[in-house]
Protein backbone atom coordinates (compact mmCIF):
# COMPACT_ATOMS: atom_id res chain seq x y z
CA UNK A 1 0.00 0.00 0.00
CA UNK A 2 1.44 3.17 -0.81
CA UNK A 3 4.79 2.25 -0.48
CA UNK A 4 7.33 5.20 -0.34
CA UNK A 5 10.75 5.08 -1.98
CA UNK A 6 13.30 3.35 0.25
CA UNK A 7 15.59 6.46 -0.46
CA UNK A 8 13.33 9.03 1.12
CA UNK A 9 12.18 6.83 3.62
CA UNK A 10 15.48 6.46 4.65
CA UNK A 11 16.42 10.07 3.97
CA UNK A 12 13.92 11.59 6.53
CA UNK A 13 14.20 9.11 8.94
CA UNK A 14 17.91 9.18 9.41
CA UNK A 15 18.42 12.05 11.70
CA UNK A 16 15.53 9.82 13.78
CA UNK A 17 17.42 6.72 13.61
CA UNK A 18 20.55 8.56 14.46
CA UNK A 19 19.68 10.43 17.72
CA UNK A 20 18.11 6.64 19.08
CA UNK A 21 21.51 5.05 18.05
CA UNK A 22 23.01 7.75 20.13
CA UNK A 23 20.62 7.41 22.88
CA UNK A 24 21.50 3.86 23.54
CA UNK A 25 25.17 4.18 23.12
CA UNK A 26 25.15 6.52 26.14
CA UNK A 27 22.98 4.27 27.81
CA UNK A 28 25.49 1.54 27.47
CA UNK A 29 28.20 3.92 28.06
CA UNK A 30 26.62 5.12 31.39
CA UNK A 31 26.24 1.44 32.91
CA UNK A 32 29.51 0.51 31.87
CA UNK A 33 30.99 3.75 33.99
CA UNK A 34 28.92 2.59 36.92
CA UNK A 35 30.31 -1.12 36.67
CA UNK A 36 34.02 0.90 37.25
CA UNK A 37 33.02 1.18 40.79
CA UNK A 38 33.11 -3.07 40.85
CA UNK A 39 29.77 -3.70 42.01
CA UNK A 40 28.56 -6.37 39.42
CA UNK A 41 25.03 -6.12 38.14
CA UNK A 42 22.21 -8.45 39.94
CA UNK A 43 21.57 -11.61 37.83
CA UNK A 44 18.40 -10.42 36.40
CA UNK A 45 19.33 -7.05 35.17
CA UNK A 46 22.26 -8.81 33.37
CA UNK A 47 19.91 -11.07 31.68
CA UNK A 48 17.99 -7.55 30.71
CA UNK A 49 21.19 -5.89 29.43
CA UNK A 50 21.72 -9.31 27.71
CA UNK A 51 18.45 -9.45 25.62
CA UNK A 52 19.70 -5.34 24.93
CA UNK A 53 22.87 -6.86 23.46
CA UNK A 54 20.99 -9.68 21.33
CA UNK A 55 17.85 -7.52 20.23
CA UNK A 56 20.87 -5.12 19.01
CA UNK A 57 22.11 -8.10 16.62
CA UNK A 58 19.00 -9.09 15.78
CA UNK A 59 18.84 -5.16 14.67
CA UNK A 60 21.83 -5.97 11.98
CA UNK A 61 20.59 -8.97 10.38
CA UNK A 62 19.25 -8.69 6.81
CA UNK A 63 16.02 -10.50 7.66
CA UNK A 64 12.68 -8.94 7.05
CA UNK A 65 9.92 -8.16 9.85
CA UNK A 66 12.82 -6.54 12.45
CA UNK A 67 9.86 -4.83 14.75
CA UNK A 68 8.03 -8.26 15.17
CA UNK A 69 11.27 -10.00 15.81
CA UNK A 70 12.09 -7.51 18.72
CA UNK A 71 8.52 -7.83 19.90
CA UNK A 72 9.52 -11.55 20.19
CA UNK A 73 12.65 -11.46 21.68
CA UNK A 74 11.33 -8.88 24.57
CA UNK A 75 8.56 -11.41 25.32
CA UNK A 76 7.72 -14.64 27.24
CA UNK A 77 6.94 -18.02 25.73
CA UNK A 78 3.59 -18.51 24.80
CA UNK A 79 2.25 -21.95 26.43
CA UNK A 80 -0.07 -24.23 24.12
CA UNK A 81 -0.44 -25.64 27.86
CA UNK A 82 -1.74 -22.35 29.77
CA UNK A 83 -5.22 -24.04 30.67
CA UNK A 84 -3.48 -26.99 31.95
CA UNK A 85 -1.42 -25.57 33.95
CA UNK A 86 -3.14 -22.97 35.56
CA UNK A 87 -6.22 -25.53 35.96
CA UNK A 88 -8.34 -23.38 33.78
CA UNK A 89 -11.37 -25.06 32.49
CA UNK B 1 -10.63 16.03 9.72
CA UNK B 2 -13.43 14.46 12.33
CA UNK B 3 -12.27 11.59 14.68
CA UNK B 4 -13.23 9.24 16.78
CA UNK B 5 -11.09 7.90 19.77
CA UNK B 6 -12.58 4.63 20.49
CA UNK B 7 -10.45 3.81 23.71
CA UNK B 8 -9.71 7.02 25.64
CA UNK B 9 -10.21 7.32 29.88
CA UNK B 10 -11.62 10.48 30.58
CA UNK B 11 -12.35 10.81 33.88
CA UNK B 12 -8.74 11.06 34.35
CA UNK B 13 -8.52 13.98 32.34
CA UNK B 14 -9.56 17.40 32.77
CA UNK B 15 -12.11 19.08 31.02
CA UNK B 16 -9.56 21.43 29.17
CA UNK B 17 -8.66 18.39 27.56
CA UNK B 18 -12.06 17.84 26.29
CA UNK B 19 -11.82 21.71 25.02
CA UNK B 20 -8.65 20.46 23.10
CA UNK B 21 -9.76 17.17 21.87
CA UNK B 22 -12.71 18.75 20.38
CA UNK B 23 -10.80 21.14 18.36
CA UNK B 24 -7.93 18.83 17.11
CA UNK B 25 -11.63 17.19 14.92
CA UNK B 26 -13.03 14.74 17.59
CA UNK B 27 -16.61 14.26 17.46
CA UNK B 28 -17.11 11.07 19.37
CA UNK B 29 -14.95 8.82 22.16
CA UNK B 30 -15.36 5.79 24.06
CA UNK B 31 -14.21 5.16 27.72
CA UNK B 32 -13.96 1.76 28.77
CA UNK B 33 -14.26 0.82 32.05
CA UNK B 34 -10.58 0.67 33.77
CA UNK B 35 -8.23 0.54 36.84
CA UNK B 36 -8.02 3.27 39.22
CA UNK B 37 -4.37 3.08 40.39
CA UNK B 38 -5.50 1.37 43.07
CA UNK B 39 -7.52 -1.06 44.06
CA UNK B 40 -11.10 -0.29 44.37
CA UNK B 41 -12.54 -2.44 47.86
CA UNK B 42 -16.18 -2.99 47.17
CA UNK B 43 -19.09 -2.95 44.59
CA UNK B 44 -20.65 -0.31 45.50
CA UNK B 45 -17.11 1.91 44.53
CA UNK B 46 -17.66 0.39 41.39
CA UNK B 47 -21.24 1.43 41.32
CA UNK B 48 -19.58 4.97 41.97
CA UNK B 49 -17.69 4.94 38.60
CA UNK B 50 -20.12 3.18 36.46
CA UNK B 51 -22.04 6.56 37.51
CA UNK B 52 -19.23 8.76 36.16
CA UNK B 53 -18.89 6.54 33.10
CA UNK B 54 -22.45 6.76 32.31
CA UNK B 55 -24.02 10.23 33.56
CA UNK B 56 -21.41 12.42 34.26
CA UNK B 57 -18.96 12.19 31.34
CA UNK B 58 -21.11 12.39 28.84
CA UNK B 59 -22.25 15.40 30.03
CA UNK B 60 -18.67 16.90 30.21
CA UNK B 61 -18.19 15.85 26.66
CA UNK B 62 -21.65 17.22 25.39
CA UNK B 63 -20.07 20.52 26.36
CA UNK B 64 -18.10 20.25 24.09
CA UNK B 65 -19.65 18.97 20.83
CA UNK B 66 -18.22 15.22 21.29
CA UNK B 67 -20.11 11.97 21.98
CA UNK B 68 -19.21 9.68 24.65
CA UNK B 69 -19.76 6.14 25.00
CA UNK B 70 -18.40 3.76 27.10
CA UNK B 71 -17.82 -0.07 28.74
CA UNK B 72 -18.56 -1.80 31.57
CA UNK B 73 -16.36 -4.24 33.69
CA UNK B 74 -14.04 -4.87 36.66
CA UNK B 75 -10.58 -4.49 34.80
CA UNK B 76 -7.79 -7.44 34.57
CA UNK B 77 -5.63 -5.58 37.08
CA UNK B 78 -8.53 -5.94 40.18
CA UNK B 79 -9.41 -9.72 39.34
CA UNK B 80 -7.04 -11.02 41.32
CA UNK B 81 -9.98 -10.55 43.76
CA UNK B 82 -12.09 -12.76 42.43
CA UNK B 83 -15.09 -12.69 44.51
CA UNK B 84 -15.25 -8.85 44.52
CA UNK B 85 -15.32 -9.60 40.36
CA UNK B 86 -18.12 -11.54 40.53
CA UNK B 87 -20.23 -9.16 42.57
CA UNK B 88 -19.18 -6.66 40.24
CA UNK B 89 -20.32 -8.38 37.58
CA UNK B 90 -23.51 -9.19 39.06
CA UNK B 91 -24.04 -5.52 39.03
CA UNK B 92 -22.99 -4.28 35.68
CA UNK B 93 -26.82 -5.32 34.51
CA UNK B 94 -27.91 -2.47 36.09
CA UNK B 95 -26.32 -0.13 33.88
CA UNK B 96 -26.33 -2.29 30.43
CA UNK B 97 -29.38 -0.30 29.33
CA UNK B 98 -27.55 3.64 30.06
CA UNK B 99 -27.53 5.21 26.61
CA UNK B 100 -23.86 5.39 26.16
CA UNK B 101 -23.10 1.95 26.99
CA UNK B 102 -21.58 -0.05 24.20
CA UNK B 103 -20.57 -3.04 25.81
CA UNK B 104 -18.35 -4.94 28.66
CA UNK B 105 -14.74 -3.88 28.40
CA UNK B 106 -11.93 -3.15 28.95
CA UNK B 107 -11.88 -6.83 30.08
CA UNK B 108 -8.54 -9.18 29.68
CA UNK B 109 -5.52 -10.06 31.09
CA UNK B 110 -2.41 -8.41 32.99
CA UNK B 111 -0.08 -10.78 34.33
CA UNK B 112 -1.69 -13.99 32.58
CA UNK B 113 -2.87 -15.81 36.33
CA UNK B 114 -5.51 -18.59 36.76
CA UNK B 115 -7.48 -15.79 38.64
CA UNK B 116 -7.32 -13.17 35.62
CA UNK B 117 -8.68 -16.25 33.05
CA UNK B 118 -11.53 -17.12 35.34
CA UNK B 119 -12.50 -13.29 35.50
CA UNK B 120 -12.22 -13.38 31.93
CA UNK B 121 -14.09 -15.75 30.95
CA UNK B 122 -17.44 -14.87 33.47
CA UNK B 123 -16.79 -11.64 31.89
CA UNK B 124 -17.52 -13.31 28.15
CA UNK B 125 -20.69 -14.98 29.62
CA UNK B 126 -21.94 -11.95 30.83
CA UNK B 127 -21.29 -10.22 27.33
CA UNK B 128 -23.45 -12.90 25.65
CA UNK B 129 -25.76 -13.83 27.87
CA UNK B 130 -26.70 -9.89 27.61
CA UNK B 131 -25.81 -9.60 23.43
CA UNK B 132 -23.24 -6.98 24.47
CA UNK B 133 -20.21 -6.30 22.12
CA UNK B 134 -16.55 -6.67 24.10
CA UNK B 135 -13.94 -4.79 24.22
CA UNK B 136 -10.18 -6.42 25.11
CA UNK B 137 -7.12 -5.11 26.86
CA UNK B 138 -4.02 -7.00 25.91
CA UNK B 139 -1.17 -6.67 28.68
CA UNK B 140 1.94 -4.87 28.20
CA UNK B 141 5.83 -5.80 27.39
CA UNK B 142 6.55 -9.26 27.76
CA UNK B 143 3.82 -10.92 28.50
CA UNK B 144 1.32 -8.92 26.04
CA UNK B 145 2.38 -12.40 22.93
CA UNK B 146 1.52 -14.97 25.71
CA UNK B 147 -1.64 -13.25 27.13
CA UNK B 148 -3.04 -11.98 23.45
CA UNK B 149 -2.59 -15.63 22.19
CA UNK B 150 -4.54 -17.12 25.77
CA UNK B 151 -7.28 -14.24 25.01
CA UNK B 152 -7.33 -15.45 21.73
CA UNK B 153 -7.67 -19.20 22.61
CA UNK B 154 -10.36 -18.36 25.19
CA UNK B 155 -12.12 -16.62 22.55
CA UNK B 156 -12.04 -19.03 19.76
CA UNK B 157 -12.91 -21.84 21.53
CA UNK B 158 -16.71 -20.64 22.27
CA UNK B 159 -18.62 -20.35 19.22
CA UNK B 160 -21.31 -18.33 20.61
CA UNK B 161 -19.17 -15.59 19.97
CA UNK B 162 -19.42 -13.01 17.06
CA UNK B 163 -15.56 -12.26 16.25
CA UNK B 164 -17.16 -9.05 14.37
CA UNK B 165 -18.32 -7.86 17.67
CA UNK B 166 -15.07 -8.25 19.48
CA UNK B 167 -12.15 -5.79 19.44
CA UNK B 168 -8.75 -7.24 20.65
CA UNK B 169 -7.19 -3.71 21.62
CA UNK B 170 -3.19 -2.90 22.18
CA UNK B 171 -1.91 -5.28 19.41
CA UNK B 172 1.65 -4.45 18.16
CA UNK B 173 3.95 -6.07 15.67
CA UNK B 174 3.99 -9.40 16.78
CA UNK B 175 0.09 -9.70 17.53
CA UNK B 176 -1.78 -7.68 14.83
CA UNK B 177 -1.75 -10.17 12.74
CA UNK B 178 -2.99 -13.36 14.82
CA UNK B 179 -5.97 -10.67 16.02
CA UNK B 180 -7.11 -10.14 12.33
CA UNK B 181 -6.64 -13.50 10.89
CA UNK B 182 -8.84 -15.43 13.43
CA UNK B 183 -11.73 -12.53 12.85
CA UNK B 184 -11.61 -10.01 15.32
CA UNK B 185 -11.37 -5.99 15.60
CA UNK B 186 -7.91 -5.22 16.04
CA UNK B 187 -7.31 -1.48 18.33
CA UNK B 188 -4.00 -0.19 18.42
CA UNK B 189 -3.07 2.07 21.11
CA UNK B 190 -0.81 5.10 20.20
CA UNK B 191 1.36 5.52 23.73
CA UNK B 192 4.49 7.11 24.60
CA UNK B 193 7.28 4.54 25.53
CA UNK B 194 5.39 1.36 26.51
CA UNK B 195 2.91 0.72 23.65
CA UNK B 196 3.01 1.85 20.13
CA UNK B 197 3.97 5.16 18.60
CA UNK B 198 2.07 6.66 15.43
CA UNK B 199 5.24 6.14 13.14
CA UNK B 200 4.77 2.49 13.95
CA UNK B 201 0.85 2.32 13.87
CA UNK B 202 1.02 4.06 10.37
CA UNK B 203 3.61 0.77 9.38
CA UNK B 204 1.17 -1.46 10.61
CA UNK B 205 -1.91 0.34 9.04
CA UNK B 206 0.34 0.11 5.34
CA UNK B 207 0.78 -3.48 6.10
CA UNK B 208 -2.16 -4.46 6.69
CA UNK B 209 -4.61 -2.33 4.69
CA UNK B 210 -6.48 -0.71 7.56
CA UNK B 211 -9.44 -3.13 7.57
CA UNK B 212 -11.07 -3.74 10.95
CA UNK B 213 -8.08 -1.60 12.64
CA UNK B 214 -8.77 0.80 15.16
CA UNK B 215 -6.73 3.49 16.82
CA UNK B 216 -6.59 5.11 20.10
CA UNK B 217 -4.60 7.04 22.54
CA UNK B 218 -6.10 5.47 25.39
CA UNK B 219 -5.18 8.40 27.42
CA UNK B 220 -5.14 8.15 30.89
CA UNK B 221 -3.79 9.10 34.52
CA UNK B 222 -0.69 7.78 33.28
CA UNK B 223 2.07 8.74 30.84
CA UNK B 224 -0.10 8.91 27.92
CA UNK B 225 -1.36 11.84 24.74
CA UNK B 226 -4.88 12.06 24.30
CA UNK B 227 -4.50 13.29 21.05
CA UNK B 228 -2.23 10.59 19.98
CA UNK B 229 -5.17 10.15 17.04
CA UNK B 230 -4.24 13.51 15.42
CA UNK B 231 -0.93 12.80 15.38
CA UNK B 232 -1.20 9.52 13.44
CA UNK B 233 -3.38 11.66 11.06
CA UNK B 234 -0.42 13.85 10.98
CA UNK B 235 1.78 11.13 10.06
CA UNK B 236 -0.51 9.31 7.79
CA UNK B 237 -0.68 12.31 5.45
CA UNK B 238 2.97 13.22 5.85
CA UNK B 239 3.43 9.70 4.15
CA UNK B 240 0.92 10.64 1.35
CA UNK B 241 -1.82 8.30 1.86
CA UNK B 242 -5.22 9.30 0.69
CA UNK B 243 -7.30 11.01 2.79
CA UNK B 244 -10.21 8.38 2.75
CA UNK B 245 -7.99 5.85 4.02
CA UNK B 246 -7.36 8.15 6.54
CA UNK B 247 -10.82 8.71 7.57
CA UNK B 248 -11.37 5.05 6.97
CA UNK B 249 -9.23 3.94 10.57
CA UNK B 250 -10.04 7.04 12.77
CA UNK B 251 -13.69 7.42 12.03
CA UNK B 252 -15.46 5.10 9.67
CA UNK B 253 -14.57 2.02 11.25
CA UNK B 254 -15.16 3.00 14.74
CA UNK B 255 -18.82 3.54 13.41
CA UNK B 256 -18.79 0.17 11.93
CA UNK B 257 -17.63 -1.37 14.73
CA UNK B 258 -19.45 0.57 17.53
CA UNK B 259 -22.60 0.03 14.99
CA UNK B 260 -22.84 -3.11 16.36
CA UNK B 261 -23.87 -2.00 19.40
CA UNK B 262 -27.62 -1.24 20.06
CA UNK B 263 -26.34 1.79 22.33
CA UNK B 264 -24.87 3.19 19.25
CA UNK B 265 -26.25 6.50 18.40
CA UNK B 266 -23.94 8.81 16.80
CA UNK B 267 -24.76 11.91 15.37
CA UNK B 268 -22.77 12.88 12.43
CA UNK B 269 -21.34 16.81 12.86
CA UNK B 270 -23.34 17.65 9.71
CA UNK B 271 -26.27 15.55 10.80
CA UNK B 272 -29.57 17.92 10.64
Amino acid sequence: MNQRPANIVLEESFLDVRAKILEIAAVLDRVDRSLQDGTPLDEDISIRRDKIHDAIRLLLSEEPDRAERVQLLFSRKYSPAWRSELKVD
Amino acid sequence: MDYIDPHIHMVSRTTDDYATLARMGCVAMSEPAFWAGYDRGSVDGFRDYFRQLTETEPKRAAAYGIQHFTWLCINAKEAENVSLSRDVIAMIPEFLDAPNVLGIGEIGLNKNTRNESIVFLEHLELAIKHNQSILIHTPHLEDKFQGTRMILDMLSDDQRLDRTRVLVDHVEEHTIAEVLDRGFWAGMTLYPVTKCTPERAADMIEMTGGERLLVNSAGDWGPSKPTAVPDLIFELRRRGHRESLIKKVVYDNPIEFFSKSSNFKFKPRDAS
